[in-house]
C-alpha cells in the first residue's frame, strides 16, 4: 500500500450511545437535542445524597454487543469510579470499568471486496459500560470568558469498545469503523449517529520504521475531535506523514526523553491537519475504585449463550449466505448487506421469485438503490413490492423485453405502483412471435445487401443498424435475440 | 516513615485543595501520622483473601428502562452558584 | 402526664387516646427548644411554622378519621445530612450552607408517610466526619450532662437534642460510629441498623459502604418504634437489602428466652476508663441475673478495625466530595477577587522569570476549584479527602485500599465465626465518657482512636446499638454496646428492651 519505509499502526477506540429510553444510572430521557438543562435530575445532576441505579436494558445491550464481537464475558463484572474534576462530570467521577471489564478479548473481521488488504481480524481489547460526560460550551458573546454547562446528555449510557493496535493503514481504520457501525446497527444497540455523538472516534496511531538498526517506533499520538469516518482516515493519513517528517527531523522514538510520550492532538477539519492539545493539568491519575454505590454483576455462561442465540443474523455471516445461496460476488453480497436488513431481504425476496439472484443483485444495487436515493425513501416504503418486480425479471429473462425497455417498465411501476404486466400492456410491449421476427429479419437483409457481406465478411458490428430499423418497425423487437436471428440467417446464406 | 512535603502538594493539585504554606507543613506532620498508623496492615499476611468492597452479597440490581420526569430546568439550576436561564456557568474550559 | 418526660411510644398513646394533640406536642417541644437549644446547640434550623403546619395537618386527618401513619404527630428531628425537598441541608458544612435539595431523602419521604412532624435538622461534624460535632462550619453543640462535655459525633446535635428532651425522636447517620457514640456520651439509646436495612437515597453521602442512617431516642421501644417506619426495601438504592421489615413495635416487648452473649477480650484493652469498664461488667450481669449466657468470643483483627476505617472511609470520602466543586451547587469562591489575585501571580512569576513556577500555575477553572474547595471545607475534611486521594493514588491503591478491603473480610470472618457461638456481642461503646471540647480536636490520631469500639460493626455491615448503662462519678453516661449480626435488629431491640426493663438508666436526665 505505501511506498514509504515504515509501517502504521493503529488502534481504535470507539464510544458508542447505546439506544436505551432513559439514563444509565436514572431514569431521565435520552432524547437528544432538548432545551439544555431540561433532562436532569438529582442523580445525574450529582446532587448531594443522590445514588445510580443500573439500567437493565442498558446492560443488556452491551452484552448483546460484546457477544457479537467475539468477546470473552466473564462471569463477574463490576463497576469503579474514574476521579477527574471537569464541569461537565458534576459527580466529580465517571462510572466505569477499569479491571473487572464486561467483556475482554475479541474481535471484528474486515476485508475489502476490492482487495485493497487481505480479509484480516481486528483484536479487540475490551468492551465496557461507562456513563456519558455533559457538554461544555465556550461562550464567546459580549466577550466573557465562561464556559456554559448542559448536562442533558450527562448520565447517557456509553459503550466503549477497545481494539488493539491491529489496522495497517488508514484505509483499514476506515474499513473498520465502517463494519462496526454496520454490525451494531444490525444489533440494534445504537443509532451509531456521528452528528449526534452516538458514535465517536478516538485514533492511536504510530508508526513502526525501517532503519538500518532495525524497526524502530515512533512516539503515539491519539488523535480526537474526528468527526465522521472520512475524517479518520484522512486524519490517521495526516499523522503517519506528519510523524514520518517528524521522525526524519528528530529521531525521537517511543519511550525516549524528553518527547517520546503519548501525546494527544486534534483533528482540524477545515484545515485538514492535527494539532496538539494541551496537556491535562496534571498527569492523569484516575484513582480507580470500585464504586461502592453499585453491585456487582454476574452472568452465567449459559445466559451467554442465550445472548448469542438470539442475535440474529450478523453481517458476515449474512454475506457468506448470500454469496453461497444466490450465487453473487463478494463486491455485491457487501454492497447488498451494508444497506441493511431490510434491503437485504428485499433482495431475497426479489432473488427467489424471480429465479436469478446475479439479475437481482443487479436490479437492487443499480436501479432500486438509486431511486431510493432520488427519492429519498427507504426500502420499507418501496413502491415496487419484491413480488411484483420479479415478474419484470422474469419477462426480462424470457426475453419478452430488453433491459432498456425493462427500465422504462420499472420507472413506470414506481411513479405509479401498477404491476409489472399492466405496464407492459399500457406501452404495448409484448413478445414478438418468432416466425414474424424472422420475416422481419429476412426482409431487412434483403434490401441491405452491403450490411450481409459485411457480414459475412465478419464484421459482426454491421448488424447494429439494421437493429436499429428493426426497432423502428417493431419496438418490441429484442435486440439480441434479433442480432443472433440475422447472423444465423446470413450464415446459412 | 511518612510522606513528603512534596507528596503533600502533589495530593492538593489532585484533590483540587490549596494550602498555605503553613497549612501543607502541618498536614505533611498530620497525614504522615496517619499514614504511618495505618501501615500497621502491613503485619497481615493477606496473600489469599479477597477484597471486600461491598459487605453485602447482592449482585445484578436493575431497574426497567422506562423514563420518568426530569426535574424543571429552574429547579435544577437553583442551587448553582452562576447561572444563566439555561446553563451553569464556569471559568472557561480550556484545551477541549 | 409530662410531655417532655414520656417516651415517644407513650406519646403515641396518649395522641391515639386524644388526650394530647400532635400541635400540643409540636408546641411544647418547639418551646424545650426555644427554652434549652441556646446552651446546647443541638439544632441547625428549626422550621416551627413548618412543624405546626405538618402537626395541624395530622390533628385534622385525625379528627376526620383519617387512617394516620405509624408516627402520627411524633416530632421528629433529623440529622442535616438528609435531604429535604425545599428545606436547606448543609451537612454542617460551609460549602452547602444555602444547598435548598429538590428532593427529599427517603427517610425523609418515609418519615412523611409516617406522619411524623420534622421539627428540625440537627447539628453533627462536618459531612459527618468527627466524633464531637466541634467540626460544624456553624456552631458547637454542648453535652446536657456538662456543657463543657462534647455529645459526640457526628451525629452530636441527634443525640443532644433527645437527651435534652427537645425531640423524643431523632434520626442520626452512622459511619464509623456516629449514632452510637454520641449516644453514649449523651446516655440515650441509639442504633446503627445493617447495611443496606434503611435507604441511603438522600443521606448525603460521606463513605458510601460504611454509611448508614438509624434512629435516636430514650428506649429501646423508641428505637422499633422509628426503626419499623424508616426501614425497607427501597428502589432508588441498589445497595438496599430487598427483605422484609420486621414489626419491630410489636417484637421489641418479647424478652429473649436462652439469650447467649458474647464477650471479646479485644473491647476490654487498654484505654478503657475503669468507670466505663466497671458499668459494662455489671451490666453483663444484669443479663446473666436475667437468663443469659455468657462467653468470651475472639475478635482478633478488631485491633486492626481503625486502621482499616481509615483508609476506606477517606478513600470514598475523598471521591464522594468531588461534586463539590463550585459548579453545580454549593458554595463558589470569589471569582472577580480569585481572578485578580492569579493575575497577580502571574505577574510577579513573569516579573521574576519563574519559568517552571509560571507553567505549573492554575489555570482559572482549576484554581476556581481548589480555592472553592479549600473555602467551602473545613480542616477535618480536607485532612480525610487528601488522605484518600493520597492512598488511592497511582503506586498506592494496592497497598492501602486493597489491603484495608481484604482486612474488611476478616474484620467481618470475624464475626461471622463468634456469632456461631453467641447471639450478640456486649461491650463498652466507648473506651471513655465524653471528653471535654476542645481537648482532642487538635489532634486528628487520637480523635480516629475514639471509634475503636464502633468502627468494626460498619466495616462488617452488622447491626449495633448503644444503651444507657450508668453514670460516672462525674456524673456522665456511659453506653453499652450490643453487636448483632446482619438483619438480626430484632435481637437487639428485644435485648436492649429487657435491659431497659430491669435498670432505669435510661431514665436518667441531666440536671
Amino acid at each position: 500500500m505505501n511506498d514509504k519505509p515504515y509501517e502504521i499502526i493503529i488502534g481504535l477506540e470507539v464510544h458508542v450511545q447505546l439506544q436505551t429510553r432513559s439514563k444509565l444510572f436514572c431514569r431521565c430521557s435520552t432524547t437528544f437535542g432538548q432545551a439544555p438543562n431540561t433532562q436532569t435530575c438529582p442523580v445525574c445532576i450529582g446532587m448531594p445524597g443522590a445514588l445510580p441505579v443500573m439500567n437493565r436494558r442498558a446492560y443488556e445491550l452491551a452484552l448483546r454487543t460484546a457477544v457479537a464481537l467475539n468477546l470473552d464475558i466473564p462471569e463477574f463484572t463490576k463497576w469503579d469510579r474514574k476521579n477527574y474534576f471537569y464541569p461537565d462530570l458534576p459527580k466529580g467521577y465517571q462510572i466505569s470499568q477499569f479491571d473487572l471489564p464486561m467483556s475482554r478479548n475479541g474481535w471484528l473481521a474486515i476485508s475489502d471486496p476490492k482487495g485493497a488488504f487481505q480479509p484480516k481480524r481486528i483484536r479487540i481489547t475490551r468492551a465496557h459500560l461507562e456513563d456519558d460526560a455533559g457538554k461544555s460550551m465556550h461562550d464567546e458573546a459580549a466577550g466573557k470568558s465562561d464556559s456554559r454547562i448542559d448536562l442533558n446528555r450527562t448520565g447517557t449510557p456509553l459503550l466503549e469498545i477497545v481494539s488493539e493496535p491491529d489496522m495497517r493503514s488508514p484505509q483499514e481504520a476506515k474499513t473498520y469503523l465502517t463494519e462496526l457501525r454496520l454490525l451494531l446497527t444490525y444489533l440494534g444497540v445504537s443509532d451509531c449517529n456521528m452528528q449526534e455523538g452516538s458514535l465517536r472516534v478516538d485514533g492511536n496511531i504510530n508508526l513502526h520504521i525501517d532503519t538500518p538498526e532495525g524497526k524502530v517506533a515512533t512516539p503515539i499520538a491519539e488523535v480526537k475531535n474526528m468527526n465522521s469516518f472520512r475524517a479518520v482516515e484522512r486524519a490517521m493519513a495526516y499523522e503517519a506523514e506528519r510523524q514520518y517528517e517528524v521522525w526524519c527531523e528528530n529521531k525521537i522514538k517511543l519511550g525516549d526523553k524528553p518527547g517520546g510520550h503519548k501525546t494527544t492532538r486534534g483533528w482540524d477539519d477545515n484545515q485538514q491537519r492535527t494539532v496538539k492539545q494541551r496537556e491535562k493539568e496534571e498527569s492523569s491519575d484516575y484513582r480507580y475504585f470500585p464504586d461502592p454505590d453499585l453491585l456487582p454483576v454476574i452472568v452465567t455462561p449459559e445466559e451467554v449463550e442465550q445472548v448469542r442465540a438470539n442475535l440474529g443474523e450478523l453481517p458476515a455471516a449474512m454475506r457468506t449466505r448470500l454469496e453461497t445461496t444466490y450465487g453473487i460476488d463478494p463486491y455485491d453480497s457487501d454492497v447488498l448487506v451494508n444497506q441493511g436488513r431490510e434491503l437485504v431481504a428485499y433482495y431475497e425476496e426479489l432473488a427467489t421469485a424471480s429465479g436469478d439472484g446475479r439479475r437481482a443483485s443487479n436490479w437492487v444495487q443499480q436501479d432500486i438503490l438509486r431511486t431510493l436515493n432520488e427519492n429519498q425513501q427507504s426500502i420499507s416504503n418501496f413502491a415496487v413490492s419484491a413480488a411484483s418486480l420479479a415478474e419484470l425479471l422474469k419477462a426480462v429473462q424470457a426475453g419478452e423485453l430488453d433491459n432498456t425497455r425493462a427500465k422504462d417498465v420499472f420507472d413506470q411501476m414506481v411513479r405509479s405502483g401498477e404491476s409489472a404486466a399492466d405496464v407492459m400492456s399500457s406501452l404495448g410491449i409484448e413478445k414478438v412471435d418468432a416466425s414474424a421476427a424472422e420475416s422481419l429479419c429476412r426482409e431487412l437483409l434483403e434490401a441491405n445487401p452491403k450490411i450481409v457481406e459485411d457480414l459475412k465478411a465478419g464484421k459482426t458490428k454491421a448488424v447494429g443498424s439494421l437493429i436499429g430499423q428493426a426497432k423502428q418497425r417493431n419496438p418490441n423487437v429484442n435486440p439480441s435475440q434479433f442480432k443472433d436471428m440475422c447472423l444465423k440467417i446470413v450464415e446459412s446464406m | 516513615m511518612g510522606l513528603s512535603r512534596d507528596e503533600v502538594a502533589k495530593v492538593s493539585l489532585l484533590a483540587r485543595l490549596r494550602f498555605t504554606e503553613e497549612e501543607l507543613d502541618t498536614l505533611t506532620t498530620q497525614l504522615g501520622q496517619v499514614v504511618e498508623y495505618v501501615r500497621q496492615l502491613e503485619e497481615l499476611d493477606t496473600e489469599s483473601v479477597n477484597p471486600m468492597a461491598h459487605v453485602e452479597e447482592i449482585h445484578n440490581v436493575f431497574v426497567e428502562d422506562i423514563p420518568q420526569p426530569s426535574l424543571d430546568r429552574e429547579e435544577a439550576l437553583a442551587n448553582a452558584p452562576k447561572r444563566d436561564d439555561e446553563c451553569y456557568r464556569v471559568p472557561a474550559v480550556l484545551g477541549d | 402526664m409530662s410531655v417532655l418526660e414520656s417516651t415517644a411510644t407513650e406519646l403515641l398513646a396518649e395522641l391515639t387516646a386524644g388526650n394530647v394533640s400532635a400541635t400540643e406536642l409540636a408546641q411544647t417541644y418547639l418551646a424545650q427548644i426555644e427554652k434549652s437549644d441556646g446552651a446546647i446547640g443541638a439544632f441547625l434550623n428549626v422550621d416551627a411554622e413548618r412543624a405546626l403546619a405538618q402537626a395541624k395537618g395530622v390533628d385534622q386527618r385525625r379528627q376526620a378519621g383519617e387512617k394516620l401513619g405509624l408516627l402520627a404527630g411524633l416530632p421528629v428531628a433529623v440529622k442535616d445530612v438528609l435531604c429535604t425537598k425545599g428545606w436547606t441541608t448543609t451537612c454542617g458544612s460551609r460549602m452547602l450552607e444555602h444547598f435548598v435539595p429538590p428532593y427529599d431523602a427517603t427517610v425523609i419521604s418515609k418519615l412523611r408517610a409516617a406522619d411524623a412532624v420534622l421539627i428540625g435538622k440537627t447539628n453533627m461534624d462536618e459531612f459527618a466526619m468527627g466524633g464531637s460535632t466541634e467540626n460544624s462550619a456553624f456552631k458547637r453543640t454542648h453535652n446536657p450532662w456538662g456543657l463543657d462535655r462534647t455529645p459526640g459525633g457526628s451525629s452530636g446535635g441527634a443525640a443532644a437534642c433527645v437527651a435534652s428532651s427537645m425531640a423524643p425522636l431523632s434520626i442520626g447517620t452512622d459511619t464509623g460510629g456516629s449514632i452510637r457514640q454520641p449516644a453514649a456520651f449523651c446516655g440515650v439509646t441509639g442504633m446503627k441498623p445493617t447495611y443496606g436495612r434503611v435507604s441511603r437515597y438522600g443521606l448525603v453521602a460521606f463513605a458510601s459502604s460504611l454509611d448508614q442512617a438509624g434512629p435516636l431516642a430514650r428506649t429501646a421501644e423508641d428505637i422499633a418504634l422509628l426503626l419499623e417506619a424508616i426501614a425497607g426495601h427501597d428502589p432508588l438504592d441498589s445497595t438496599s437489602a430487598n427483605v422484609p421489615t420486621p414489626v419491630y413495635t410489636s417484637s421489641v416487648r418479647q424478652p429473649l428466652e436462652g439469650l447467649r452473649l458474647g464477650f471479646a477480650r479485644e473491647h476490654f484493652g487498654a484505654g478503657l476508663d475503669h468507670e466505663v469498664d466497671a458499668a459494662v461488667h455489671d451490666a453483663i450481669k444484669v443479663y446473666e441475673s436475667q437468663g443469659a449466657s455468657v462467653r468470651e468470643v475472639s475478635l482478633p483483627h478488631s485491633k486492626y478495625a481503625i486502621a482499616t476505617y481509615y483508609i476506606i472511609a477517606p478513600c470514598e470520602a475523598s471521591s464522594n466530595l468531588a461534586r463539590y466543586d463550585g459548579v453545580h451547587f454549593g458554595y463558589r469562591t470569589d471569582e472577580k477577587a480569585m481572578l485578580a489575585e492569579l493575575a497577580e501571580e502571574r505577574k510577579s512569576l513573569e516579573r521574576a522569570g519563574d519559568r517552571v513556577k509560571l507553567e505549573a500555575l492554575d489555570s482559572p477553572l482549576v484554581r476556581m476549584y481548589r480555592q472553592t474547595r479549600s473555602q467551602g471545607f473545613g480542616a477535618e475534611v480536607k485532612r480525610r479527602v487528601m488522605l484518600g486521594s493520597y492512598a488511592l493514588s497511582a503506586g498506592y491503591y494496592d497497598a492501602y485500599y486493597v489491603k484495608a478491603l481484604k482486612v474488611r473480610r476478616l474484620i467481618r470472618e470475624d464475626y461471622d465465626k463468634a456469632f456461631e457461638d453467641v447471639d450478640l456481642i456486649v461491650g463498652p461503646t466507648t473506651a471513655t465518657p465524653a471528653f471535654k471540647l476542645g481537648e482532642i480536636n487538635e489532634d486528628p490520631l487520637a480523635m480516629y482512636l475514639q471509634d475503636l469500639y464502633t468502627v468494626s460493626a460498619n466495616l462488617a455491615g452488622i447491626a449495633a446499638i448503644s444503651i444507657p448503662c450508668g453514670i460516672t462519678t462525674a456524673g456522665l453516661p456511659v453506653g453499652l454496646q450490643l453487636q448483632a449480626p446482619p438483619f438480626e435488629e430484632e435481637k437487639l431491640l428485644r435485648a436492649a428492651h429487657m435491659f431497659q426493663q430491669a435498670t432505669d438508666w435510661h431514665t436518667k436526665r441531666p440536671a
